[in-house]
């Protein structure tokens, strides 16, 4: 059965690694990176946006933020795909494909995951922070760039990258569109071979794991460094309570 | 889109009879997996917490397999591939009582048993050692402190993420929509399919799953509080 699976891998490499490319589209695993790297990308500044409006004085921000968050939290990230599928080409009149879809849905669901990242963050600074920045002259926005966020998003560069692989894994509900990603070129090498689905499935399922599994153990890695980091600049007790802001698990 | 008529798919018994089909179906495959997935952590955390290095590996594998592979993957590797790998006589048997769902229960639950047992996990290592040292000196046995003092605190500490996870194993269920299930997302594409009227349809399939996310949040929310010593002392 190795045998067949390195057969596999030795034939189909070239597809399962770029898809069609030079005679088609972009596709397999270097889709799956490019989408879910430009993914990230467009949710951060989006999950920050939306973190300020949720911590916002004002109500007419806070609550359709908040509302927002909550349909994201609560609906299938499918059913965002089928209405984003539906939607997009309706209010466009152009024929999107499936790439800029998908990308547009993984951008709203994991900026509003995100969001609450970056909330939990800059709640878990302290409100002192804020006070002696405004005390020192700065403006809200001024404070929030120079002061707060710096030290927020630094200290959620693990969540950052758990995100990016909660991203990976959400790329591959693309399959139910059609976009052109690992999992696609994985189902059509099954549909060529037809007798070995077991064995291609499961090279899919090892390169997968071997990519998160990598990003994983960065993410820990990181962690542990800002940990010790912090605890030998700030040994005073009362910064305990800037504790690390967890990711709101999330596994597709 | 040409006027919007929500009455039209709610008043169609047909339409309406596959939406509660396939809402049955969703809460076949929720219930199902979820009570495999609970059975399979407690199993799971007994392992990691028994003297055996060897069994502690095992799981550790397990929950990182099951963690860092898309759980669509893993539910595609179940149907398409171990499917076709069953004796003929199981095989038949599985698609003579829906296989679909079957292989989603089974799937799912095998994925989210990994999540559930890490969340036990960590609630059971967050009660201080103390407690379990305190609940000895006062004549309690390893079984009885476990039961009264250690689980107590520990699954208070596990519930929040542990409803995060059952929120994300209901929406997980709509991805056995891949392998044929008839569940709840299915039944909207179909009736999409069958009225063209995809906005209204889709607004009430995205309702029905706001509305039981909800609840199942705020259930989580409310059993938080039960179990909050705060609240128990005021009661």
């Amino acid at each position: 059965m190795i045998g067949d699976m390195i057969t596999i891998v030795h034939d189909y490499w070239l597809l399962l690694l770029i898809g069609q490319y030079p005679n088609g589209p972009l596709g397999g695993l270097a889709n799956t990176i490019i989408l879910s790297a430009l993914a990230i990308a467009f949710a951060f500044p989006v999950s920050i946006l939306m973190a300020l409006a949720r911590l916002s004085k004002w109500r007419a921000l806070r609550w359709p933020v908040t509302g927002l968050v909550y349909v994201t939290r609560g609906v299938p990230l499918l059913m965002l795909i089928l209405w984003a599928y539906f939607l997009i080409p309706l209010w466009t009149g152009a024929d999107v494909p499936s790439f800029m879809i998908m990308l547009v849905t993984l951008v709203f669901y994991q900026g509003a995951f995100l969001s609450e990242v970056v909330r939990a963050g800059i709640v878990a600074l302290g409100a002192g922070q804020m006070d002696a920045a405004r005390a020192l002259g700065h403006s809200y926005l001024g404070a929030m760039r120079f002061i707060i966020l710096p030290q927020a998003l630094y200290n959620m560069i693990p969540s950052m990258i758990s995100t990016f692989v909660a991203t990976i894994k959400d790329t591959t509900l693309g399959y139910v569109i059609n976009v052109p990603d690992l999992t696609f070129a994985a189902s059509q090498v099954n549909n060529q071979l037809l007798t070995q689905p077991f064995q291609v499935f499961l090279i899919l399922a090892i390169v997968y794991y071997a990519i998160c599994w990598s990003l994983t153990y960065l993410a820990n890695t990181i962690e542990r460094r800002i940990a010790k980091r912090r605890a030998g600049v700030v040994s005073r007790p009362q910064h305990a309570v800037m504790t690390q802001a967890k990711i709101i698990t999330e596994q597709p | 889109m040409s006027g919007f008529d929500l009455s039209a798919i709610l008043s169609n018994p047909e339409y309406v009879g596959m939406l509660v089909h396939g809402l049955q179906m969703t809460f076949i495959i929720f219930f199902g997996s979820w009570s495999l997935a609970m059975t399979l952590a407690l199993i799971l955390l007994c392992i990691r917490f028994s003297p055996f290095r060897f069994g502690d590996r095992i799981v550790a594998a397990y929950v990182s397999y099951h963690r860092n592979v898309p759980t669509l993957v893993q539910l595609m590797l179940w149907y398409f591939g171990i499917f076709t790998l069953l004796p003929s006589g199981l095989s038949g048997w599985l698609i003579d009582h829906n296989a679909e769902a079957i292989f989603a229960i089974v799937g799912l639950g095998l994925c989210q048993a990994a999540y559930f047992s890490e969340d036990l996990r960590s609630g059971l290592r967050s009660v201080n050692p103390g407690q379990m040292e305190a609940a000895k000196a006062l004549g309690h046995g390893y079984l009885s402190s476990m039961r009264f003092i250690i689980m107590p605190q520990g699954v208070r500490n596990a519930l929040p993420p542990l409803i995060n996870h059952s929120v994300s194993l209901f929406k997980n269920s709509s991805l056995a929509l891949v392998i044929g299930a008839s569940e709840l997302t299915h039944a909207v594409k179909e009736i999409e399919n069958l009225s063209f009227q995809t906005f209204e349809i889709y607004l009430v399939g995205t309702v029905l799953y706001l509305v039981i996310s909800l609840l199942i949040m705020a259930v989580g929310a409310y059993l938080s509080m039960r179990l909050d010593p705060a609240w128990r002392a005021r009661a």
